[in-house]
């Protein structure tokens, strides 16, 4: 299977190509349109400022080619939030492929720290990413912005308020977790992404 | 809801753990990334490396060491020691480190935390604070615990807080090695006035002491070395306890 990882100024994206790895598939990193749009699947990693990295998005003409991929698209993190319509990160327009704006989060209590950082539970699981032994299963977060609850939230969260914790419309995929980092419970999301 | 994290830490020293460690069924105990993956099977939350070599050479096999363990193990890890610049992050993060912890760099140059938090982000940036309870106060010392500074633990920790550490790891002189719990009084007045994790660390014995620094002294996350490594804790056995004593832990 042919799997392209979206290379681009963000961190972490050689987490994402370790991770394969270890489920047996050499990813290819690349910012070339021509081998993501043939790739069978697509992983939009990041780490980053949504701002900057949409500018950066941009100037590369690399809006369009993520909207119009027509193959399973998997977004980790930065790069979910990336595909919703705006950031209130930098007052960033984003690329509009999940309709909702990423939220900062606002601390209630003394103990509500941000960062949203370590591991937490998944419950209310939709869609292709998540067999039903992932119901209530702990995986890894670290964010300070969140997208709220709407029509394409594939998996809840509760921080602060609940979240989503994972987005799915049509052939897009997106978590807000890392995968890549959340042991054999991200392994097994990350094996659902690859069978889809 | 948000787990208590339970944090393995692995002295490392020309790229092998150097407290013994008395676990069966291993290749080889010294080796870090296999100590590490057993870690992560056990159910540790995150795993530290924390290089002891001082020798330039030993850096570099210190790299090529985080880079087998970034390969090998799918949980985070955040790597220190010998961290004085920005360049020294920047390596350790391109080599696939999760994040990095500062200590006395970051007393000798408190700039350092604020380049780190605004290159790579708060979330990379451990602050290790040593100190030590002398005449009614909390001392901070340099270099492992070697050289006393004028630093107080609880205006540093505020201090790293403001110009953008994402962590303090605290590590109590005091109650290392002792086995009779963490500072939790401190640990309670950190998590209490600071609005970032706190990570207990030095003093853990029994699974009751940790309980009590998640309870007592608030703390985010525990972080132990030789009860782990001696297997005199189970991280398995730890955990359940944990969640029979009510509280929240990954499973």
């Amino acid at each position: 299977m042919n799997v392209t990882i979206i290379k681009y100024n963000a961190g972490n994206i050689y987490s994402v190509d370790y991770a394969l790895k270890r489920l047996g598939i050499t990813p290819v990193i690349t910012a070339d349109p021509e081998l993501i749009r043939k790739a069978d699947k697509v992983i939009f990693p990041g780490v980053g400022e949504a701002f900057t990295t949409m500018e950066y998005l941009k100037a590369h003409q690399m809006t369009d080619l993520i909207c119009g991929l027509k193959q399973p698209v998997l977004g980790i993190c930065l790069g979910m939030q990336l595909m919703c319509r705006y950031s209130e990160e930098g007052n960033a327009d984003c690329l509009g492929i999940f309709d909702v704006d990423v939220k900062r989060f606002i601390p209630q209590r003394h103990e509500d720290k941000v960062p949203h950082m370590g591991w937490n539970t998944i419950t209310d699981l939709k869609g292709g990413l998540f067999s039903p032994a992932l119901e209530n299963q702990f995986v890894y977060f670290v964010h300070s912005f969140y997208v709220p609850l709407n029509e394409a939230t594939a998996a809840t969260t509760e921080y602060i308020l609940p979240f989503s914790a994972s987005l799915h419309k049509d052939n897009f995929y997106a978590t807000q977790f890392h995968p890549e980092k959340s042991g054999s419970v991200g392994e097994q999301i990350l094996k659902n992404f690859l069978n889809l | 809801m948000l787990a208590k994290r339970i944090i393995p830490c692995l002295d490392i020293k020309e790229g092998k753990t150097v407290k013994g460690i008395n676990f069966v069924n291993f290749r080889d105990a010294g080796d870090p990334v296999e100590l590490g993956a057993a870690y992560s099977r056990a159910g540790a939350d995150e795993l530290v490396y924390l290089d002891i070599t001082a020798s330039h050479e030993g850096r570099k096999t210190f790299t090529e060491l985080v880079k087998k363990v970034a390969a090998n193990i799918s949980i985070p890890f955040t790597v220190g020691g010998g961290i004085n610049e920005l360049q020294d992050v920047d390596r350790l993060l391109g080599a696939g480190a999760d994040k990095v912890s500062v200590n006395s760099a970051a007393i000798r140059r408190p700039e350092l935390i604020g380049e780190i938090a605004s290159h790579f982000g708060s979330q990379v940036c451990v602050v290790a604070i040593d100190a030590n309870w002398e005449n009614g106060e909390w001392i901070c010392y340099l270099n492992g615990g070697r050289i006393p500074t004028d630093k107080r633990l609880f205006d540093w920790a505020r201090e790293a807080e403001e110009r953008g550490a994402g962590e303090i790891l605290f590590t109590s002189m005091t109650h290392d090695g002792v086995k009779e719990g963490y500072p939790n009084e401190a640990l309670a007045y950190l998590a209490d006035t600071l609005h970032i994790p706190v990570i207990a660390s030095g003093g853990a014995g029994k699974m009751e002491h940790f309980r009590d620094a998640f309870r007592l002294g608030k703390a985010d996350a525990a972080l132990a070395a030789s009860v782990f490594h001696f297997g005199e804790i189970k991280i398995e056995e730890l955990k359940l306890y944990l969640q029979r004593e009510g509280i929240n832990v990954r499973i």
